[in-house]
């Protein structure tokens, strides 16, 4: 168990080595770690956002849901006013169109009544004529008495 | 027991325990030792082949295996031999962190090369105690010593170089005033400047000699263990020396562990004022 040169041997090579250890093994070594440190904590922390993400996403959704259902309710009530106010148009122009129609039935019929009234004036005319010819042929002559036929014949 | 019939227990013991010395001898000039009297005789001016080839051996071996990790390290998923490394260095990291409360690069690769370095030398212990001697002496190597860890000279080389460390530590933190100053003010006041100089010196020095010889100490006791069970019957020696085993493993890392952990209070108290 000699003390000797083997001791700075020893002192030696276990500096070069720590050296070595210092230079080429520590810092890759210790450099990875914190790197993948840093992206686990990265991948965590981007997990939270995504899930914060989502959360947003499905409030959005449920208010987009309303507000389409909103829409959609108010669209129906607006069809059916508008279905009501057609309903109520068509009623009003039918009524005024049948209005229309029956004032042109009466005018009609008031034309033919005249028209009638005319032919019979004239036939009338005639008649009482042919009539008091035969009565009067016996008594007057018809050329005589023809205003008074006139008149009677215009009172129809 | 394999090496002769004519060799005695204590010559089988004796032939164990000795390093295969490189020096100066007075007579032979510069030489390999035949027996450990010459190599007494060599005195400081030598050096123990056996020792610093395993030392330089398994220290390149720890420094190939983490170079190796280092450079395939990624952030990616780690897998096999780099998530092992990783886990050594976390570990050694967070030995560092907790004594520094803070990252301290020097220090923990000290440590990981401590930690490391002192466990391969440890583990040579559990190579069968015959396997690399008798190899050594086909290849004509007289001695071998496999265990550098057994050399006194290897633990103190790391100690010494802790306590320098540890000293300059010191002054670089308190300056060569607060150093002085820690060795002689305390704990009794500049009145027994002497006294409190002897408590703290033994103090200070009782660092690397402790480190040193807690670590030779159990591992030589280990392998003399060893040396002696291998020198029982053959058919006993399985059942001794497999418990033996199993419970050095257990000796071996912790042998490492309380060098490193050592190593990193040491500093830190070093640079902490008290």
């Amino acid at each position: 168990m000699n003390i000797n040169l083997t001791l700075v041997g020893q002192a030696l090579s276990f500096s070069i080595f720590v050296w070595f250890c210092m230079k080429y093994v520590w810092p890759p070594i210790t450099a990875a770690l914190s790197e993948r440190q840093k992206k686990i904590a990265d991948g965590l922390a981007a997990a939270e956002r995504g899930n914060q993400v989502q959360e947003q996403a499905e409030q959005e959704v449920a208010k987009l849901l309303d507000e389409a259902r909103n829409q959609a309710a108010e669209i129906v009530a607006s069809a059916q006013k508008r279905s009501g106010e057609i309903v109520d148009e068509a009623r009003t122009t039918a009524r005024s169109e049948g209005e229309r129609l029956i004032v042109a039935a009466r005018a009609e019929i008031e034309q033919e009544l005249e028209k009638a009234k005319a032919a019979l004036r004239a036939q009338v005319g005639e008649l009482v004529v042919a009539g008091a010819t035969r009565v009067v042929a016996r008594e007057i002559n018809a050329d005589a008495h023809n205003d008074v036929i006139q008149e009677l014949a215009a009172k129809i | 027991m394999a090496s002769g019939e004519t060799q005695t227990a204590s010559e089988y013991i004796q032939h164990h325990l000795t390093n295969l010395t490189f020096g100066l001898h007075p007579e032979n000039g510069l030489s390999f030792a035949h027996g450990a009297a010459e190599a007494k005789d060599m005195g400081f001016m030598a050096i123990h082949v056996d020792s610093m080839f395993w030392a330089i051996l398994l220290g390149s071996i720890f420094c190939w295996v983490f170079y190796s990790a280092a450079q395939r390290a990624s952030a990616g998923v780690p897998s096999g031999l780099q998530n092992f490394v990783e886990m050594i260095v976390e570990f050694v990291d967070n030995s560092v962190r907790d004594a520094f409360h803070r990252e301290n690069v020097f220090v923990a690769c000290l440590a990981l090369t401590i930690f490391v370095w002192v466990f391969l030398m440890n583990l040579m212990d559990l190579v069968p105690v015959d396997f690399l001697p008798e190899l050594a002496m086909a290849l004509g190597i007289e001695y071998q010593k496999v265990v550098p860890t057994t050399d006194v000279n290897v633990t103190l080389g790391m100690s010494l170089s802790v306590f320098l460390l540890i000293i300059y530590t010191s002054i670089k933190s308190k300056g060569f005033g607060g150093f002085v100053g820690e060795l002689t003010l305390q704990p009794f006041g500049k009145w027994f400047i002497p006294f409190n100089f002897f408590l703290e010196f033994v103090g200070l020095v009782a660092k690397p000699i402790s480190l040193a010889l807690r670590l030779f100490g159990n591992l030589y006791a280990g392998e003399l263990i060893f040396i002696l069970i291998a020198l029982l019957p053959w058919f006993i020696q399985p059942v001794l020396s497999v418990p033996w085993a199993i419970f050095h493993i257990l000796v071996i890392v912790l042998q490492a562990f309380i060098f490193m952990t050592l190593t990193i209070v040491y500093l830190s108290m070093a640079e902490e004022s008290h």
